[in-house]
Parts: C-alpha cells; sequence; structure tokens
C-alpha cells in the first residue's frame, strides 16, 4: 500500500506543479494577486508531498519490500542498513526521484528565504522552476516508475552493484544533484529576467547564494567522485576524462564563469545577457549530465536502445528546456542593455578574460566527450576521446586563467593600472621563479608541464595573499589596525582569497602528484620487500577475510622507514556473490607529505601475487584544495548581504554588536 | 549573434537524435561456436625462436586443436598466468598460438626471454585490430579452437590450474576423442 500512496503523491504534484507554472505566470502579466500568491504555496505543497514519495520509496527499501519492482531490482536482505537506504537511489528511478526531490525542495527554499523578491519575480521564477518539474515529473510517472509492482514477487532481491557499495560512492550522487539542481534555481531566475527584460544589481544579488549554494554542493560532489576513483578503482588515479566526469565538470566549469560574471552584473550592471546565458548554460549542461550519467545514458546511447521510449522522451525533454530557453534568449536578450562601461584593463576585463577562458575549456570538454557520439552518428566509426585530448587541450587553457587570478582582484573597476599591479606582485612573482628553480632542481629533465605548474601554484597563493595583505594593509599599518580590517572584510572577499588560495593548492597537488609519483607494478611472493621511494613495502602475505556479504582476500603489507614498521597495509580484492562482481579496495595511508597507496591483485601462493604500490607525494592537495576551494564558496555565500531580511548597510552600531555575537 | 547558442544547441539535439536510431553494436562475445575471424598477422620481431612465424587463420585449420592466447609485456596478469602456459607448453596439451596484443615487438621479446616462451606462433597485433576482431576486452584472454578454426571457448584473465582442469583440458580431450563437448565456457 505504501507504494501506491507514493505514486499517487507524485500524480498529485505534477497536477500542482501544472498549476505552478501556469498560473502565477499568467498572474504576474495581468496583475492578478490570487495567482501571483498562489506560486510558494504551490512550491512547498510540492516540496512535502515529493518529500513524502521519497519516503515511501525509501521505506520499501529499508523493509525490503520486494514486491516493488524497483526493490528488487536493486536490493537485497543481507546488505547493511547504510546501502538499503543509499540504494534508492543507486539506480535510475530512484536517481531520478532524487532528482525531482532536491528540485523541489530547491523550489520550497526559493518560496520560503525569497521573500524579500519582488512578488512578480518570485511568482516567476517558481513558475519557471515548476516547468522543470512537470518534465521531470512526466519522465517519472510514464518511462521510470519506481513504485511498479511486480507478480509474482520474488523471495530475495538481485543486489546493488557492489562498486556502488562504498560510502563515498553513496554521498556522491545526492552532492552531485544539489550542485546539478541548485543551478536550476539560476536558470529559473534567467527565464524571469527574460521575461520581464529587467535585470539589474539586485537581480544579480539575489541568484548569488543560489549559485554559489549549488557551486559548493557540486564542487564537493567532483571532489568526491574524484576521491572514491582514487581509492576504488585501484589504479591510482583521480581523474580520467570520462564521459561521465566530464558530465559532471562542464556544469562546474560554467557555473564557475557565472559566478564570476554575475559579480560584473551586480557591481557594474555590465554582462547582462551574457550573464543570463551563463545561467541557461550552466542549467542545460546539468540536464545534459544528469542524462549522459544516469542510468548509464552513457554506456548509454545504448541505454536508449534498449529503451526507445525512454530515450525519445529525454530528447525531447532536452529540447523544449533548452531549446525553448535559447529561443527565449535569441528574442528577449536585446532588451537587456548594458549601463556600465568599462576598459579592457579593469577588474571587468579580468572578469571577461575568466569568463572567455572557462567558457572556452566548456567548449573544449563538450567537444571531447560528444565527439564520439558524433562521429558514431555520422561515419559509424567508434573512437574514444582519452586524456592525451583533454591534457593538451586543456592545460593552455587553464594555465593563463590561473596566472590571471592572481592579478585580476587587484585590478581597479572600470579602468586598472596593470603596471602598477604588476609591481605589487613582484614578490609573487619571485616567489614563482623560486619555484621554478625548485622543481629544475628536483627534476633536471625540464618536463615543462611540471615546471610550469609549479610556477603558476606558487604565483597563484602568493598572489591571493597579496591580494589580501593588501587589504588588510599587513606590515604597512599597526597591527591593530590590520586586525580590525581583518574583522570587516566583508566575508565575500574573504571567500574570494580563500577560494583561490584552493585554486593553488589543488594545482600543486596535481603537478607534484603526476610529476613525483613512483610506481611499482610486480609479482610478490609473501616475505619479500621492495623499496618505493622513501618508503620500503614488505609483503607479508594474503589471508581469506570475511564480510557481511562478501568475501576478500586481503593482502598485508608493512611499510618500513629505515628499517622501522611505521604501519601496515591492507589491500583487499573483494568477491561479492550477489550480483557476481569483484571489487578492489585499495589500501592507503594519505599525508600530507605522500599517500601510501597498495593494491593486491591475481595470484596464489605458488605463483605469488600481482601487486602495485605507490608512493604519492601531496597527491591528498588535490582534495584538500578542492575543499578549500568550497570553504571559499560557504564564507561567500554567508556574506551579510545575502541573508534574509539584511539591511544593505547596517549602522555601525549593531555590525560591533554582530562581530561580539559571533566571537 | 544572439542565435548563435540556439544553432549550436539545434546541432548537439539533431546529432542526439541520430545517436537515437542507431543500434549499438553487439560486443562480439557471441563467437563462441563461431568460426575465428579472418586475419593474417606478421611474426613477432628479434624473436628468439627457430621458426619465428605470424600467425593467420588458415595456420588454426590443420585438423588440430589448439589454444590461442592474447598477452603483452605490460599486462600484469600475464605474468602470473605464464608459469602456468610454459608448464602446459612443455606437457604438449596443444599447440600454443599467441597474439601479441599493442606491444613493442622489443618488450616482447624481451618479456618471453626472461620468462620463458611457450608459444608456437605468435602474430604480433600492434594496433589491436585483429584482436578486437576477436573480441577481445582486456588482456590476457585465452581461447580455445577446434581443427577447423572454430571457437569452443574463451576465457577472461589469468588462467588458473582450476580453469585448465576445469575448462581448457576437457575440451581438448573431448575434442581428441572426437566427441562433441559438454563443457561450459
Amino acid at each position: 500500500m505504501i507504494a501506491e500512496w507514493g505514486h499517487f503523491a507524485l500524480i498529485l504534484t505534477l497536477a500542482l506543479a501544472v498549476a505552478q507554472s501556469s498560473l502565477p505566470l499568467i498572474g504576474a502579466a495581468r496583475g492578478i494577486p490570487q495567482w501571483i500568491n498562489m506560486a510558494p504555496t504551490a512550491a512547498i505543497g510540492q516540496g512535502l508531498l515529493v518529500s513524502f514519495a521519497f519516503g515511501c520509496l525509501t521505506y520499501a527499501y529499508v523493509t525490503s519490500d520486494f514486491s516493488v519492482a524497483n526493490v528488487a531490482e536493486n536490493s537485497h536482505t543481507l546488505k547493511p542498513m547504510l546501502y538499503k537506504i543509499t540504494g534508492v537511489w543507486g539506480n535510475h528511478e530512484g536517481s531520478l526521484l532524487l532528482w525531482l526531490l532536491i528540485l523541489v525542495l530547491f523550489g520550497a527554499a526559493v518560496a520560503i528565504f525569497g521573500r524579500q523578491l519582488p512578488d512578480t519575480l518570485r511568482a516567476r521564477v517558481l513558475a519557471v522552476q515548476g516547468m522543470v518539474g512537470v518534465g521531470f515529473l512526466l519522465f517519472i510517472l510514464l518511462t521510470s516508475n519506481p513504485f511498479d509492482r511486480i507478480i509474482p514477487m520474488p523471495v530475495e532481491g538481485k543486489g546493488l552493484n557492489p562498486l556502488l557499495q562504498d560510502p563515498g560512492l553513496a554521498f556522491h550522487p545526492p552532492f552531485l544533484y544539489l550542485g546539478y539542481v541548485g543551478f536550476s534555481v539560476a536558470f529559473s531566475f534567467a527565464i524571469a529576467a527574460l521575461i520581464e527584460g529587467r535585470v539589474d544589481p539586485a537581480w544579480a544579488r539575489w541568484v548569488r547564494p543560489w549559485t554559489l549554494t549549488a557551486w559548493i554542493f557540486l564542487t564537493i560532489g567532483i571532489a568526491m567522485g574524484s576521491w572514491w576513483a582514487y581509492y576504488e578503482l585501484g589504479w591510482g588515479g583521480w581523474w580520467f576524462w570520462d564521459p561521465v566526469e566530464n558530465a559532471s565538470f562542464m556544469p562546474w566549469l560554467a557555473g564557475t564563469a557565472l559566478l564570476h560574471s554575475a559579480i560584473v552584473v551586480e557591481k557594474r550592471e555590465a554582462l547582462k545577457s551574457w550573464t543570463v546565458l551563463l545561467a541557461i548554460v550552466t542549467f542545460s549542461l546539468s540536464l545534459l549530465g544528469t542524462f549522459l550519467v544516469r542510468s548509464g545514458v552513457l554506456n548509454s546511447v545504448h541505454a536508449f536502445a534498449t529503451d526507445p521510449a525512454r530515450g525519445l522522451f529525454i530528447l525531447l525533454f532536452l529540447c523544449a528546456t533548452v531549446g525553448g530557453s535559447l529561443t527565449l534568449y535569441a528574442w528577449r536578450a536585446p532588451k537587456l542593455s548594458a549601463v556600465g562601461l568599462f576598459a579592457p584593463v579593469s577588474r571587468e576585463g579580468a572578469l571577461v578574460l575568466n569568463n572567455m577562458l572557462l567558457a572556452v575549456a566548456t567548449g573544449a570538454v563538450l567537444l571531447g566527450t560528444l565527439y564520439p557520439l558524433a562521429l558514431d552518428a555520422i561515419s559509424g566509426q567508434k573512437v574514444s576521446v582519452g586524456p592525451a585530448y583533454f591534457n593538451s587541450v586543456f592545460v593552455p587553457i587553464m594555465a593563463p586563467l590561473c596566472a590571471a587570478i592572481a592579478v585580476g582582484p587587484l585590478l581597479a573597476w572600470k579602468r586598472g593600472d596593470l603596471s602598477a599591479v604588476l609591481t605589487r606582485l613582484k614578490a609573487a612573482g619571485l616567489l614563482a621563479i623560486v619555484g621554478l628553480l625548485l622543481a629544475l632542481w628536483l627534476r633536471g629533465d625540464g618536463a615543462w608541464l611540471s615546471l610550469l605548474g609549479l610556477c603558476l601554484g606558487f604565483w597563484l597563493i602568493a598572489g591571493s595573499l597579496t591580494e589580501w595583505a593588501s587589504r588588510l594593509k599587513l606590515f604597512a599599518a599597526p597591527i591593530g589596525e590590520s586586525l580590525s580590517r581583518a574583522r570587516n572584510l566583508p566575508r565575500s572577499a574573504w571567500g574570494m582569497t580563500v577560494a583561490h588560495l584552493g585554486v593553488g593548492l589543488l594545482i600543486l597537488g596535481i603537478t607534484v602528484s603526476e610529476t613525483w609519483q613512483i610506481e611499482k607494478q610486480l609479482v610478490m611472493q609473501p616475505g619479500q620487500s621492495v623499496q618505493v621511494g622513501p618508503v620500503e613495502y614488505r609483503f607479508i602475505g594474503v589471508q581469506t577475510v570475511r564480510g557481511p556479504n562478501y568475501t576478500a582476500l586481503q593482502g598485508r603489507f608493512e611499510l618500513l622507514r629505515n628499517g622501522r614498521v611505521v604501519d601496515i597495509l591492507a589491500p583487499s580484492q573483494r568477491r561479492y556473490p550477489q550480483p557476481p562482481m569483484e571489487t578492489t579496495e585499495a589500501a592507503i595511508r594519505p599525508s600530507l607529505v605522500a599517500d601510501l597507496y597498495a593494491v593486491v591483485g591475481e595470484g596464489d601462493a605458488q605463483r605469488g601475487w600481482a601487486v602495485r604500490l605507490y608512493w604519492k607525494p601531496m597527491v591528498s592537495w588535490i582534495w584538500l584544495g578542492s575543499l578549500v576551494m568550497a570553504f571559499g564558496g560557504v564564507l561567500s555565500v554567508s556574506d551579510r548581504r545575502h541573508r534574509v531580511g539584511a539591511p544593505r548597510k547596517a549602522p555601525a552600531k549593531s555590525a560591533k554588536a554582530h562581530t561580539a555575537a559571533a566571537e | 549573434m544572439r542565435f548563435l547558442p540556439l544553432l549550436v544547441f539545434i546541432v548537439i539535439g539533431i546529432g542526439l537524435a541520430v545517436g537515437l536510431t542507431l543500434n549499438p553494436r553487439e560486443i562480439p562475445s557471441a563467437l563462441i561456436g563461431k568460426p575465428a575471424p579472418d586475419f593474417a598477422l606478421p611474426a613477432l620481431e628479434g624473436r628468439a625462436k627457430a621458426d619465428n612465424q605470424g600467425l593467420s587463420k588458415t595456420d588454426l585449420q590443420t585438423g588440430q586443436p589448439s589454444l590461442v592466447n592474447v598477452f603483452a609485456s605490460w599486462c600484469l596478469p600475464c605474468r602470473v598466468e605464464h608459469p602456468l602456459l610454459n608448464q602446459l607448453a612443455r606437457e604438449g596439451i596443444a599447440p600454443i598460438h599467441a597474439l601479441n596484443y599493442k606491444d613493442q615487438p622489443r618488450d616482447a621479446t624481451r618479456w618471453l626471454n626472461e620468462l620463458g616462451d611457450p608459444f608456437s606462433r605468435i602474430g604480433a597485433d600492434k594496433d589491436g585490430r585483429v584482436s578486437i576482431d576477436w573480441g577481445v576486452y582486456g588482456v590476457p584472454e585465452t581461447f580455445v579452437v577446434d581443427g577447423k578454426g572454430e571457437i569452443l571457448c574463451r576465457h577472461v584473465g589469468a588462467l588458473t590450474e582450476h580453469d585448465v582442469e576445469t575448462k581448457i583440458r576437457p575440451i581438448l580431450n573431448d575434442l581428441k576423442a572426437g566427441r562433441e563437448s559438454r563443457v561450459k565456457c
């Protein structure tokens, strides 16, 4: 019965979504207050209904109700409780329901936190959210109903793909979706602005926290996915440029561009139609990504073929959403005229450069991702586009971007003085040269990429700190004044510095780990030992271990440094009976200096075991840098000008009281 | 200019629509029970063997069953299974041919010199095309081929003694006795 309630809740939501996507639009155009005001109520109602439906499906999973086809296909009684719950979104239907849940929760959040928005704008934004919701609800109800029953009811489920039975991956999709779907709010704001024909600084200020929130979640989601690939796939790599990863990376790139161009709209009333376009493109890429990935539309053009109805629906939905919004854009964008003018060398100019480079990077990734598809469609040839393409295209785009990150924030609005800024960056330049020399000294064979990477990393970090120090007048004024300046520095400024530092850490992590990693692949007998970088791995042997729903061959390595045992690594090879599959569990001893990483593979007692051992210097900085970037976003989103009901300029007294309270 | 994004999307949309109509080609793992694909590969350069010859389909149609092993010097599980292949070759279970998959001849010959060379004929499949025709999607793989050049069995991954005793040997025994094999592969 529970499943039917969930199904019914979804149908009710659809009715509500249809009303929400039409009446408020008409109401806003004709000035009918009741119709305008129904939007927030409907949005909150949708949030409650879909939460209920999601709860129903979760209940079916927790109680292992195999009469529900989705549960029977993807769950198993022996599965640990955590993976019964995460199994809800570990499949096509359930993940679409999660997508929908996050969409309506964002809609409800706009309804609740958007009280200071003009009524008509809020009504239009929610109407657009409603339209996206209608599309997803139809998709779920017509082609992918998670509540379908199965007769006769099987006694046992088929089990969840073991690769997904991992805490890292279990929570990766929700974060990714929070990012993808979060951009729907920016999208709705953009469409509403096109309908109203008006984009102003207030609009940009309202869009910003939503965009930032989505960006933070997406950053964390991508980092989690990469961390998962690092320790679960057992290849020691952390980014493979595979289409699924690209699908999440493209909205991130476009979203990062959007964050920056919205600043220009807010401060200078320029780049309006570009910003609106970016908001549309970012969400369109999120949609494309969702569909390329989910239910493996990617192994997927193939999944299309197995269920033509599903594939056709996806395509129609994409055409309606993306085609419709781009048509609206082509029609209405000329109404959005820029007010602020600026010289090429200026803060605005630097942000335009940032946007151009990010847009080119997005295009390059899009091309590489869709090219195999296009070639197959045109000539029937099967190719895959790999890291060789992406690395050679991506580095030349990212290098100037990273170089410019240090310069941009120091430039003045409207008209900047580049030579004066470069003078202030002397120290940073010096540090970059130190980085270059360091790389040359450590590795004289002129691997130019590592030289460039270290150079850029140092430059970026030192440049960001220079800008921060100059805001605080650090070392130029008494320390007390610097401290009070630090207290009064807006959170968004802190956020920018921290996020840019994160980029620097990320670059250093990538460069150092790629350049100086040491990898040994060999067949080892118990008792043998091998030196990998500064560490000696001694192979103790392999034993069989039994887990809750798998058996594992577990290898043991003692790690020796200067002859003393410092730690033990126990990588394993898990074998799941249901569904039958093997997974690799790498054993990792992470640290800020270097990760020690071991994988045990095939073999037996007589001939030895195939093992892979690594010393990966500074590889954890990649995720550290990503988290620092996300934290910068959190700081920025907590800036008081984004807070609900915060007056634009608080009187000095209350500001002081606020900082006191914060302390 | 303002129509540009729309035009780009229309192109992508048409591409996706065409993609929808395509029937993805099946991975030809269904080769079992079918004749081996037509192919002719040159010998592995520099191999230390008196009669160093390449491999082609006719070499599999000699009336005598044979094994075809796909290996590469860069492949670690190949190294693990290699002593077993040496042992099978010494025993003379059947001629063992090889496809040397996406490898440098220099690396492959050094590898064989180091670990032993159990193979009769080796075809150097430098760009991996022939292996694709065989439906190989990872090394090592081992095929059992009957005397008419028909593929009877395929094993993916490193061979173990268990695999030899439960699959490879029973099939070869059945072939030699001239009876239909019921071993599942």
